[in-house]
């Protein structure tokens, strides 16, 4: 919704928190996400993130979310669908080009990332989006990357 | 019969190692000339002589013709088509590209394409959504941004691979480019993204019009701070304004366009507007020119493009430099033995 879109990203620290905790825990779970396939876990874990993101950020589900390197607005929202940044066509009260009647996705984003500690990954540069993974859960993407990553250190140091 | 066209391949080449292009365009802004590039208008016809007849006005004028792509999401002779022409006649262009209609794939076959047909440079826009053009049925792609582009083609060109991280065999040799809009919100914000554009891989930048003179001197004032004049060059962008109330119209309905107040009443108080709206581009230029880090002028004279000529002119900005009209040079000479 878009009123709750908007106060999500105008308490983008709070959300930069409630993330930090969340994280280790999604991680942690590695074992569980394979003892039950992560394939299988995909389809509820995807909707729990739709229904929990969808509400708070209007979630798109791109499947590869960079919602802490945007302020906490969610850039999918951007009728161009920008990872990078806003258009030159921003209006000057700040609203979209597009829809008039609507904030700019990235000045709320803007103004979100100053508002987190780590906001400053804003001026990472995005890659384009994957398509295949529109619709599925980027948590689980999150902990398999982590233990990916755990056993590739692991292999490394042998 | 032999025709040498288009870049400035052979004995060239060892004047520009180390150079991205083998265009005009990155050596007058490498050798520190103050760079005039514009906006050329595509045709709605399927006809080379229109393109040629748009490209003439500017002879001796500028440095290099931007041709736009689809901007505005109106529907027009495509840039690629438009800069193969031109370069086959001899001119240096700037090929722009909008992730708006065409996907990864296609943007990438058209670098590759644009390049072979002899096009130097390539400026990496998002472009307009489709809702303010004619076409507002169709659907917009944005599979890129212009930021992922920019990437895009700098790893096609240095990498030497596409997206994908398949190989290719000849790089497309190009000077990249890319837009900035220092005049919208989030103002803060605008000098990163230019950090970000560089990063990803913008050599110059064109900026949107530059009527505010003040706000324009913030951001370069931030981008020294950053860090970043150093690393692109920088060409603001102007135009002359018909009359005031094309400029009042143009505020209010273009996205992205800034034009404070005091111009407009500066040209409603002016006996010859049209006349106003020149004398102010010009004088607009000669500040611009004073600011560091300004490379160039980017010059958009929507429907005035035959005032560009007396519009250059008048600034000096040139100097005694005249830039490369088509077959001026030897390389450049028709051989039909």
């Amino acid at each position: 919704m878009y009123s709750v879109r908007l106060w999500a990203a105008r308490h983008a620290r709070l959300f930069e928190l409630t993330y930090r905790a969340f994280e280790p825990v999604i991680v942690k779970l590695h074992p569980l996400w394979k003892s039950v396939g992560y394939q299988r876990a995909e389809k509820p874990m995807g909707k729990l993130e739709k229904l929990s993101k969808g509400l708070l950020f209007d979630c798109q589900m791109c499947g590869q979310c960079i919602l802490s390197s945007t302020g906490m607005s969610c850039s999918m929202n951007c009728p161009k669908t920008m990872r990078n940044g806003p258009c030159g066509g921003v209006m000057q009260n700040g609203n979209c080009e597009v829809y008039p009647e609507k904030r700019c996705v990235w000045v709320e984003a803007w103004e979100g990332s100053q508002k987190m500690k780590g906001g400053d990954t804003i001026q990472v540069v995005q890659l384009p989006v994957d398509h295949r993974l529109k619709g599925s859960s980027s948590w689980l993407r999150v902990a398999r990357g982590a233990s990916d990553q755990k056993a590739g250190h692991k292999e490394a140091s042998k | 019969m032999s025709i040498i066209v288009g870049a400035d391949h052979g004995n060239l080449a060892s004047d520009t190692l180390g150079y991205s292009s083998a265009g005009r365009l990155e050596r007058v802004l490498r050798s520190g000339h103050f760079a005039v590039t514009a906006e050329l208008a595509p045709p709605d016809a399927a006809n080379p002589e229109e393109v040629y007849a748009r490209a003439r006005v500017f002879d001796g004028y500028v440095d290099s013709m931007n041709a736009t792509d689809g901007s505005g999401a109106n529907c027009h002779m495509s840039s690629v088509a438009m800069c193969a022409l031109l370069s086959r006649m001899g001119y240096e262009t700037v090929m722009q590209i909008s992730c708006r209609d065409r996907n990864r794939i296609a943007i990438q076959g058209d670098v590759l394409g644009g390049a072979a047909l002899g096009i130097n440079n390539i400026l990496c826009l998002t472009g307009d959504g489709v809702q303010v053009g004619d076409h507002p049925e169709a659907k917009p792609v944005f599979d890129l941004d212009s930021m992922s582009l920019l990437e895009t083609v700098a790893r096609l060109r240095d990498k030497h691979v596409f997206a994908s991280g398949r190989k290719l065999s000849d790089p497309p040799r190009v000077f990249l480019g890319a837009a900035e809009n220092p005049f919208v919100p989030p103002y803060d914000f605008r000098p990163h993204r230019l950090a970000k554009k560089i990063a990803a891989g913008a050599q110059f930048i064109q900026t949107q019009y530059c009527f505010d003179l003040p706000r324009f001197r913030t951001f370069m004032a931030r981008s020294r701070d950053l860090g970043l004049l150093d690393k692109c060059f920088i060409l603001p962008g102007v135009g002359p304004l018909a009359s005031a109330r094309t400029a009042d119209w143009m505020r209010r309905n273009v996205p992205g366009i800034h034009i404070p107040d005091d111009i407009i009443k500066r040209l409603e108080g002016a006996k010859d507007q049209k006349a106003e709206g020149r004398n102010i581009c010009i004088e607009l230029i000669q500040q611009l020119r004073e600011i560091e880090g300004v490379s160039g002028v980017h010059v958009m004279a929507h429907r005035q493009e035959s005032s560009v000529a007396d519009i250059i002119e008048r600034s000096g900005v040139l100097g005694d430099r005249e830039p490369w009209p088509p077959f001026s040079e030897p390389t450049l000479e028709r051989d039909y033995a």
